[in-house]
């Protein structure tokens, strides 16, 4: 396998792009304070019918657009239950986790290995015959760049813009909001709309881009929960988050290279490996927090956040 | 964070019609009769005495799964980490049935197993709790990494340490003798020392939750963790003591699983029945007294939904999309009653103002 430096930070912005869209999608939910733990299940169902689209239309523009209509169809059920009727958010997101992955596969048994249209790396002209900058960059599929566009889009509009002033407000004090005119429950639902409609197109940026295909297993399982500490790790801010997601990448890109040279391990073991270490991260985060001296807890410092705080809880308005 | 619900006749029956209601609609839209699907379901799980001990050998992992999850559910906690102790019991099984083989008697070996199955569940809960307590990591994400974790170890034992002599797969480990099988009596497919260790296992539950004063202790520290520091109890010490117990139990379900199903350590021992154990104690309002018959009916719903693809071409997740229908009917129902009493309250205050 050739390993330049190149080669690898593509595969690795590749290989990323579709969790880049989920755990952006949860940040957005969440600055709301709103926790959608349905991800793992949202991203397979959204990566089946996003497929099941794109093959019975043969083009995969309808596939995207039917896996962000999943996505958001799975966020108003959660919007219905834990936002308007003050049922727990976590409950609902772990019925909602289960009951999407068996839907996703009891639905897509048809699809199952069949062959289907899939997204192809389009190189941008001139830019992409750049050293070093155009392999990596400008050598992918339109999926991928737009996961780099979404990154800087989320964060203007989060800290830039009035509606993410409004959007963090809400995460933080949704009965100052509604002192001030604004309605929290019907923001929140808006963005948890906008935030599922992100994890589908992501579920689907792996069934029809990076792991092409449809079947049982699909290969996106268990990307849902990263997707969801990956929040956490990024403390919230998009930059972070990103940047998350894209040493999760370098970690699923090393285990592979790993095997060629551990040949003797188990290969199950390097597609497990990044699971764990993406969470423990979050206890090293924690632990340099408590502690002022080092360069290595400023750092820290600079990279975690705290969460919205009324995250979780639904507001009950009079 | 869990408050508890009352399930009346009139919220059951609807949160059922709800559930069988939603999932008869998608099987119409699939062009699948809902009827013949019923048929099939309870043909394969009720239709003769094989079947309904097939059922009863889900229940057992099902109902210590469940047991575990309400003691961790009352402290205030979601252990989400259930499936990796299943593993981890299972594993201390195996390595305990391995070096124990042949060295006494196999009634003692399979009793040590059984307290190997307990420590290894247990010890994997209290690591969710340590890193939950002293770590800050929320328990959703230690018990997620820890069931990674354990699905690394149980990989690697079963291709690497313990594989198979001349090879490694899938399949699993090589069997045991039939002296360490839990024995079954012609015509059971479910141990019966199984049936009574997870009867009794529930039972001690609900009746430390309820009468004990450490059932006392976990329910303080689940509603208010501050409150329960200041009546001098100490919330991380609870916490971590019902996370192991729950761990426990839910080790013990997959040292039944390898001792009393597979006689083998495989890759898929958990078959998810900790995930599972989760949605039950949900849909139970997080109480006991419903939790085995819930339990049942899943039990009935995953054994019943093995004949789906085989008769009539449907695939067996069907079974899982009814449970998940199931549990989210009732958090809807439930907050629609919350809803109606609420305004029935304003209601009343509205009046007696006007008066």
């Amino acid at each position: 396998m050739d390993v330049s430096i190149p080669v690898l930070a593509a595969g690795i912005a590749a290989t990323s792009a579709p969790l880049i869209f989920a755990a952006l999608g949860e940040a957005l939910t969440e600055k709301g304070g709103v926790i959608n733990l349905s991800l793992d299940g949202t991203i397979l169902l959204s990566a089946m019918t996003g497929f099941a689209a794109a093959s019975a239309t043969g083009s995969v523009w309808p596939g995207f657009a039917a896996a962000a209509a999943t996505g958001m169809a799975v966020a108003l059920v959660l919007s219905v239950i834990g936002i308007w009727l003050g049922q727990s958010q976590v409950a609902v997101g772990f019925a909602l986790t289960f009951l999407c992955r068996d839907l996703a596969y009891f639905l897509g048994t048809s699809y199952s290995r069949t062959p289907g249209p899939q997204q192809l790396a389009a190189p941008v002209p001139l830019l992409s015959k750049l050293p070093l900058v155009g392999p990596i960059f400008f050598n992918h599929s339109l999926i991928v760049y737009a996961s780099f566009l979404l990154i800087p889009l989320l964060w203007y509009f989060m800290y830039h813009t009035r509606q993410g002033l409004i959007l963090r407000s809400v995460g933080e004090n949704p009965e100052g909001c509604w002192a001030r005119g604004i309605r929290p429950r019907l923001t929140q639902t808006i963005y948890t709309l906008a935030g599922g409609a992100l994890v589908g197109i992501g579920g689907a940026a792996f069934s029809l881009a990076i792991k092409p295909g449809w079947g049982r297993p699909q290969g996106c399982e268990g990307i849902g929960w990263i997707a969801l500490a990956l929040v956490i790790f990024g403390g919230w801010h998009p930059l972070r988050v990103a940047l998350g997601a894209y040493i999760f990448g370098l970690l699923q890109i090393s285990g592979i290279l790993l095997q060629d040279i551990f040949p003797t391990l188990p290969s199950q073991i390097f597609q497990v490996a990044p699971f764990p270490l993406m969470i423990f991260t979050l206890v090293i985060i924690h632990f340099s927090r408590n502690r002022q001296d080092r360069w290595f807890s400023r750092l820290m410092a600079l990279l975690s956040g705290s969460p919205p705080r009324a995250l979780g809880r639904s507001h009950q308005q009079e | 964070m869990t408050s508890k619900y009352t399930i009346t006749l009139f919220t059951g029956i609807s949160i059922g019609v709800l559930a069988l209601g939603a999932v008869s609609l998608l099987l119409f839209a699939l062009n699948i009769s809902p009827i013949t699907v019923v048929q099939v379901m309870s043909a394969g799980s009720a239709s003769n005495w094989m079947r309904i001990s097939h059922v009863l050998s889900i229940w057992i992992p099902l109902l210590l799964c469940a047991s575990g999850l309400l003691l961790t559910f009352r402290a205030g906690l979601w252990n989400i980490g259930v499936e990796g102790q299943v593993v981890m019991g299972a594993i201390f099984a195996t390595a305990t049935l391995r070096l124990l083989d042949g060295q006494a008697e196999p009634a003692l070996v399979l009793a040590i197993a059984m307290a190997a199955g307990l420590l290894g569940g247990g010890l994997w809960g209290m690591l969710a709790g340590i890193l939950r307590n002293q770590c800050g990591v929320h328990e959703i994400f230690g018990g997620l990494g820890l069931n990674f974790v354990a699905q690394g170890i149980i990989l690697y034992l079963i291709f690497g340490s313990w594989k198979r002599a001349g090879m490694a797969s899938m399949s699993g480990t090589e069997l045991f003798g039939r002296d360490l099988w839990l024995s079954v009596p012609t015509g059971w497919r479910v141990p019966p020392i199984s049936l009574t260790i997870a009867i009794t296992a529930f039972i001690l539950t609900a009746l430390l939750l309820a009468i004990t004063r450490f059932g006392l202790r976990l329910k303080a520290v689940g509603q208010n963790r501050e409150a329960a520091r200041l009546f001098g109890i100490r919330p991380d010490l609870v916490s971590l003591l019902g996370m192991m117990l729950g761990g426990g139990l839910a080790g013990l379900a997959g040292c039944l699983q390898v001792t009393g199903v597979y006689h083998r350590l495989i890759p898929s021992i958990s078959s998810g029945y900790g995930y599972l154990g989760l949605l039950i104690v949900m849909l139970a309002g997080y109480r006991a007294v419903p939790v085995p018959f819930i339990a049942l009916f899943f039990a009935a719903l995953t054994a019943g939904s093995i004949q789906l693809p085989i008769v009539m071409q449907v695939d067996s997740s069907l079974s899982g999309v009814i449970q998940g229908a199931f549990v989210l009917s009732a958090l809807l129902v439930h907050g629609l009653n919350q809803r109606k009493k609420q305004r029935d309250k304003q209601k009343n205050k509205q009046q007696g103002a006007g008066n």
